[in-house]
């Protein structure tokens, strides 16, 4: 791993990120090492894709995320819309949505919504489908990530069947699309804290 | 002026003559001579123990210092930053929509708009830290073995230890170096001349038999020139003629590693330059396997030649390292089929490398081929364990694969080393198409069912 001698403070605004993030140092060492490892140019951001081939650029290098069927969307979730870089401060930021909820956290009214909450997370997911981030989830965009998800497995007719009866379900207003209200309102049940969180060791 | 040199000088050129004398004697009598005769005198080991003993008081040192100075030590261990759940896709799913609804869940499942958090939450776990990529970077010791490459934590911690690691440093590069560079060349050297030499003979027995005797010494000597410190196991499984004999790749050094203790055919790719000249000259004396870089391309050829090498019996068994790339020892990667098409016997080799005394691992995209021989011969030592496991061959309605699979699995259980399905060469290259179908085909499995399912009904 190299024999420099790496501790928080080489880098930028870490105490910051400590605070508004609630990751320890230790885990602000370990996703900046990891970010300095897919930042394979070393311009300190991470780019989103190679022009002129339209690649995945720096992402690219997880093997694993190439494979799972909403990679796109993920990588594209920690760019925002017209950018095409993102530094570790916004790379951390976003990785903090998968924080475990704190059980005892005590808010007041002028306090931010801390990263990890359950809105934080539904947004995060809510963003995976909703591509264009209009704020809504439309059928064609709803048949996008279904055909992602499934590939050449299923025909053109059951894609249009599943996502009819999904839209059905969660659409109250009639408008057909899905707005986020209508998906928390249809997520009200499923324990999001725990299946949008990540196990974050020491 | 003069006159007060030529005195001098004189005394100089002796004392000088003298040292070399001196020092090739030692050289020839307690490393060259063994070499050729195959024993030890167990200088090695004994060196390796007291080595051992010096680093477990270095890192109780370091620890103590971090603890006095309240530094926060970078624990390397634990390579991963988070824990990941070993589920299945079906169950997580399941799972997720259980929490979601009251509704009978034997009922055939449908698509839930909560399925997307099974698949985002692995691909950031995967951002994280990812399974490939980790096998790609020189693996993290527990203690430190005074040589700063692989210490996250030197900071200075006391006196006793710096001038501890200066005296390793000034032994390591002033006297081991210049040392085993020495031993390398002649080494080196001998297989070359030697080879050419048994080559004029005319084929037969004796020509076979010095071919053996000659492989084996230059090798012997190139492991002293490493100072590699190897334990055979289970040498009774040693390859046979007629035989491909496989292993897990971590290093060049491998092929010498394997090579000292027994003879094999190698397989490769001619290059130009030293190498070209040692491939060269080791072919007169007894067939190996060489390729021009046009005919690799060719599996057909490839896979003509070694077949046709392996079905004469008077040859040596092919030295094989299927996963075509180096991986850091702590895991096996995907085996390339090709080998396991032929049909031959497989004799599947592990060898684990001890990281207490040098990484041998060679990451090629960091350093080049010179500058890693230099790396490895400035460590300490290269210890490794080298397990000859029993003969496999394919079974009946196997394919290669599968074959590969076991092969494979077989190797890493001995060596201690993770079994990863993925592909080293996926460190360079794109992933196939067919991962990211294996994905959705399980996926739509849950909601539709599959092909004979929708037929049914």
């Amino acid at each position: 791993m190299g024999s420099s001698n790496s501790s928080v403070n080489n880098i930028p605004n870490a105490q910051e990120l400590m605070q508004e993030t609630g990751f320890s140092a230790a885990h602000i060492l370990r996703l900046h090492e990891r970010f300095e490892f897919l930042d394979k140019h070393k311009c300190g951001q991470l780019r989103l894709v190679d022009r002129p081939t339209n690649q995945p650029q720096d992402f690219g290098a997880v093997q694993e995320l190439a494979l799972n069927p909403i990679g796109d969307s993920i990588i594209s979730a920690f760019f925002s819309p017209g950018q095409e870089t993102v530094d570790f401060a916004s790379f951390v930021r976003i990785l903090a949505h998968f924080r475990p909820t704190d059980r005892n956290q005590s808010r007041d009214g002028a306090q931010q919504e801390p990263a990890n909450s359950s809105i934080r997370k539904l947004k995060f997911a809510f963003q995976m489908y909703d591509q264009d981030r209009d704020g809504k989830i439309s059928r064609a965009e709803l048949l996008q990530v279904l055909r992602a998800m499934l590939g050449i497995q299923v025909t053109e007719e059951q894609l249009q069947s599943i996502a009819e009866r999904a839209i059905q379900e969660a659409d109250l207003d009639r408008d057909d699309a899905i707005s986020f209200d209508e998906f928390r309102k249809s997520l009200e049940k499923v324990d999001i804290d725990h299946k949008m969180s990540i196990r974050f060791l020491r | 002026m003069e006159l007060f040199f030529n005195p001098f000088d004189n005394l100089v050129c002796i004392l000088l003559g003298i040292s070399f004398t001196v020092w090739f004697t030692l050289l020839l009598v307690f490393i060259i001579v063994p070499a050729i005769f195959g024993v030890s005198f167990g200088i090695r080991r004994l060196y390796m123990k007291t080595l051992l003993k010096i680093f477990e008081w270095a890192t109780l040192r370091i620890e103590r210092g971090a603890k006095e100075k309240n530094h926060p030590l970078y624990k390397p261990y634990s390579n991963a930053i988070i824990a990941k759940e070993p589920t299945s896709l079906e169950e997580e799913i399941k799972e997720i929509r259980r929490s979601g609804s009251n509704r009978d869940l034997d009922s055939a499942p449908e698509f839930e708009m909560s399925d997307i958090f099974y698949f985002a939450r692995r691909g950031v776990e995967s951002i994280m830290d990812d399974e490939v990529t980790k096998r790609f970077s020189a693996e993290e010791l527990e203690s430190w073995n005074l040589l700063t490459r692989s210490n996250n934590n030197f900071h200075y911690i006391s006196l006793r230890l710096t001038v501890l690691w200066g005296l390793g440093l000034l032994i390591r590069y002033g006297f081991l170096l210049p040392l085993r560079v020495t031993l390398a060349f002649t080494g080196v050297g001998l297989l070359v001349v030697l080879t050419s030499v048994v080559g004029l003979l005319p084929n037969g027995r004796i020509k076979n038999f010095l071919s053996e005797k000659v492989h084996l010494m230059c090798y012997r000597i190139c492991v002293r020139a490493l100072t590699a410190i190897i334990t055979y196991h289970d040498s009774e499984n040693k390859p046979k003629n007629g035989g491909i004999c496989v292993a897990n790749h971590t290093s060049p050094i491998d092929v010498i590693i394997l090579a000292s203790d027994g003879c094999y055919a190698m397989v490769g790719q001619i290059h130009g330059g030293l190498i070209g000249v040692i491939q060269r000259s080791m072919v007169k004396a007894c067939p190996h396997v060489w390729f021009e870089r046009s005919e690799v391309k060719d599996r057909h050829l490839v896979a003509k030649r070694l077949s046709d090498h392996i079905e004469d019996k008077t040859k040596l068994p092919i030295l094989i390292f299927p996963e075509g790339t180096c991986i850091n020892n702590t895991s096996v990667m995907m085996f390339k089929k090709g080998s396991f098409e032929i049909g031959a016997t497989v004799y599947p080799v592990a060898i684990k490398y001890d990281p207490r005394f040098g990484d041998a691992f060679w990451n090629s995209s960091k350093f080049g081929m010179v500058n890693y021989l230099l790396r490895m011969m400035s460590s300490w030592a290269i210890v490794c364990s080298v397990w000859y496991l029993p003969p496999m061959s394919r079974e009946e309605g196997e394919d290669a694969v599968q074959f590969a699979n076991r092969v494979k699995a077989a190797i890493a259980r001995q060596g201690g080393l993770v079994d990863l399905l993925w592909d080293g060469g996926l460190k360079r290259g794109k992933v196939k198409d067919t991962f990211k179908e294996e994905q959705q085909k399980l996926y739509s499995k849950m909601l539709v069912g599959t092909q004979e399912d929708r037929s049914r009904s």
